[in-house]
């Protein structure tokens, strides 16, 4: 209660101080719930590209992506083991590194053999497509290209170009494809760097029967991969190996604990720069009680109850700081839970992956971290006032004017 | 049994390279129920030896016995026990928690001291109708007089029923009927607790009260008067 009211002595500076505090937190969760948007869907993007959450190779295959490298189950047998097993979607591939040439120019892509309709929730081509059309089926014997690539290789719509690659017995196995589709993808870098064809196509082109290199498996949520991984791996034989996204692809495994790591900072600077202000009211509201504090210590306070009171001071400020920095931006975020179109910036942010609708994400995490670090910091912050009017000796204090 | 005893207390206090003797060997023994004025003149050293006496300042040699305890060689901790407990102040300009009523600055020693709630509220009560302040319980101190103010310092002091007060000028800002008042409640208390008390003043009127009436001059007891043998 003598916290409560001595809090309200002044109310100027105590509405200036939880104001601060406010927008402080307000701040660290909003911006945080931008960024953690925007890195969401540099991810998402990243993920869908190929990656999908989880993926089986021959142990070989990552270091010699080649068709000799292939998965020893048999397409059936992949069948048998993975399917009716409730993951939320899965698909083979054969993937292997291959020449595409038209009637002007060739390029090295790596050619991706599909089932356009296991593929459709994984993969982002599908949705893609900004001419022509999607592969309907594994047998279909159109190829789909990026944009970029189309334009390299001088080619377009309805055009033949020829894949060239080796079938296990290092013999060249290449054959005319048709155009089919073009895609336009984020990042950009996938349109030069993938071509697709339909799974059976490429099986027989490569002839390797229904055999494929890799498999990939979609869980609910890419942050929560462990238990699609450990239902993967338990399914799955000795015989192969066992990825999660961020194992097969490194750059966007770091993105997401740089993001982590960033957001820790992101809120201690902002703290930094609110604690000035803290500090400052805790030692001017120690200041204009000297007299008090004299008089509470000559009647029998023991200075750590000094403390102690003037720790708790500060944290009811920052507490009803947080409660309403916390209210302020949820209301705000939550509005824009369906997204902020950034279109103004959206080229910039197409080069980093992200696409020009941001979706704040606002995570449970994220809160309580930028609460944590408020309460704990403004514990630290407050400890130097605190122990300053802990150490005033009674007598000269209680005769200050 | 002796409430107070002093044994060749010393203090000096330095202003610039001056060394001023607050107290220079003061010896004093002061009964359990003593109503004990301490007369000087601004800086003889009343108030530094009523602050050593209540664990407020230490001196610099010599010793301090409070209820047969000796206390100038007590840590910081253990003074704070000491006052909390067994002393009651009351100072000379009030000295009130301002955002507190009159009701929660008299509480305000019991609720460290760890007196439950409700038990609080009736002890404070009571002493507020006590000391004459029936109906103010919840007046905050800028809401009241010198007088009222100075009433409540003093339920303060007395409201945990201490053996000792002390009281450094006491009626110093207040006018001669309340002044007047206040040492006739300081009596009252003295001869129904049985309560100890050491005033520090150099109010003429204020001395007429005391049993016991010591002068002091540059920090030493220069006359000791018992005014009830006179």
């Amino acid at each position: 209660m003598l916290a409560w009211r001595n809090l309200w002595r002044n109310h100027r500076r105590t509405i200036i101080m939880i104001s601060a505090v406010t927008i402080g937190v307000w701040a660290m969760i909003f911006m945080t719930a931008l960024m953690r948007g925007m890195v969401n869907e540099m991810l998402r993007d990243g993920i869908q590209a190929l990656p999908g959450h989880v993926q089986i190779h021959h142990p070989e295959f990552r270091d010699d992506p080649s068709v000799n490298n292939l998965i020893p189950a048999t397409g059936t047998e992949l069948k048998e083991t993975f399917g009716g097993q409730g993951f939320e979607a899965w698909a083979s591939r054969v993937n292997v590194p291959s020449v595409i040439t038209s009637e002007r120019e060739s390029r090295g892509v790596t050619l991706v053999g599909i089932d356009p309709v296991a593929e459709r929730p994984i993969t982002f081509v599908a949705n893609d497509i900004v001419e022509g059309r999607f592969l309907e089926d594994a047998n279909d014997t159109g190829v789909v290209i990026g944009l970029k690539l189309a334009d390299k290789l001088d080619t377009e719509l309805g055009k033949r170009v020829v894949l060239m690659s080796q079938d296990p017995d290092n013999e060249i196995a290449d054959r005319g494809f048709r155009v089919v589709g073009i895609f336009d993808s984020d990042p950009d870098a996938h349109e030069e760097a993938f071509v697709f064809a339909g799974k059976t196509t490429v099986q027989k082109l490569l002839r390797i029967g229904d055999r494929v290199t890799e498999v990939v498996f979609l869980g609910e949520d890419y942050r929560y991969v462990e238990p699609l991984f450990e239902q993967v791996n338990a399914l799955a034989g000795a015989d192969v190996i066992v990825e999660r996204w961020y194992e097969l692809d490194r750059l966007l495994g770091s993105m997401l604990k740089v993001m982590d790591g960033f957001v820790l900072v992101w809120v201690i600077v902002i703290f930094l720069a609110l604690s000035f202000g803290l500090v400052n009211t805790l030692v001017m509201a120690v200041f204009e009680r000297i007299r008090e504090i004299g008089l509470m210590l000559a009647l029998g306070m023991r200075p750590s109850n000094i403390v102690g009171q003037i720790i708790f001071e500060s944290l009811l400020l920052l507490i009803i700081g947080l409660a309403l920095g916390n209210a302020l931006a949820w209301l705000t975020v939550v509005p824009l839970k369906g997204g902020i179109d950034i279109s103004a910036v959206a080229e910039g942010m197409a080069m980093m992956g992200a696409s020009s609708i941001l979706y704040p994400d606002l995570q449970m995490n994220d809160i309580i971290t930028a609460n944590v670090v408020v309460l704990v910091l403004g514990f630290l912050a407050s400890l130097s006032p605190a122990w300053r009017a802990s150490r005033y000796q009674p007598v000269e204090a209680i005769t200050k004017v | 049994m002796t409430a107070v005893r002093c044994i060749e207390l010393c203090k000096t206090y330095y202003q610039g390279d001056q060394a001023i003797k607050a107290l220079d060997h003061v010896n004093l023994e002061i009964r359990e129920g003593g109503f004990v004025c301490l007369s000087a003149p601004s800086g003889g050293g009343k108030t530094t030896l009523l602050n050593a006496i209540g664990g407020l300042d230490r001196p610099d040699s010599g010793e301090i016995w409070v209820a047969e305890k000796r206390i100038d060689n007590l840590s910081k901790g253990d003074l704070a026990k000491l006052r909390l407990h067994q002393i009651g102040f009351v100072f000379q300009a009030f000295n009130l928690i301002p955002v507190l009523t009159a009701r929660e600055n008299v509480e305000f020693v019991m609720q460290i001291q760890g007196v439950p709630a409700d038990k609080r509220a009736e002890q404070a009560k009571a002493i507020l109708e006590e000391v004459g302040l029936e109906g103010l319980d919840d007046r905050r101190p800028a809401d009241m007089s010198g007088g009222q103010q100075q009433r409540v310092a003093v339920a303060r002091a007395i409201v945990s029923r201490p053996a000792l007060v002390l009281a450094d000028e006491p009626t110093a800002n207040l006018d001669s009927r309340n002044a007047d008042e206040l040492m006739e409640l300081f009596v009252e208390l003295n001869q129904h607790h049985n309560t100890t008390f050491v005033i520090a003043t150099h109010d003429q009127r204020v001395m007429a009260y005391a049993k016991r009436l010591i002068r002091m001059l540059d920090g030493r007891i220069v006359d000791d008067i018992d005014q009830q043998a006179a």
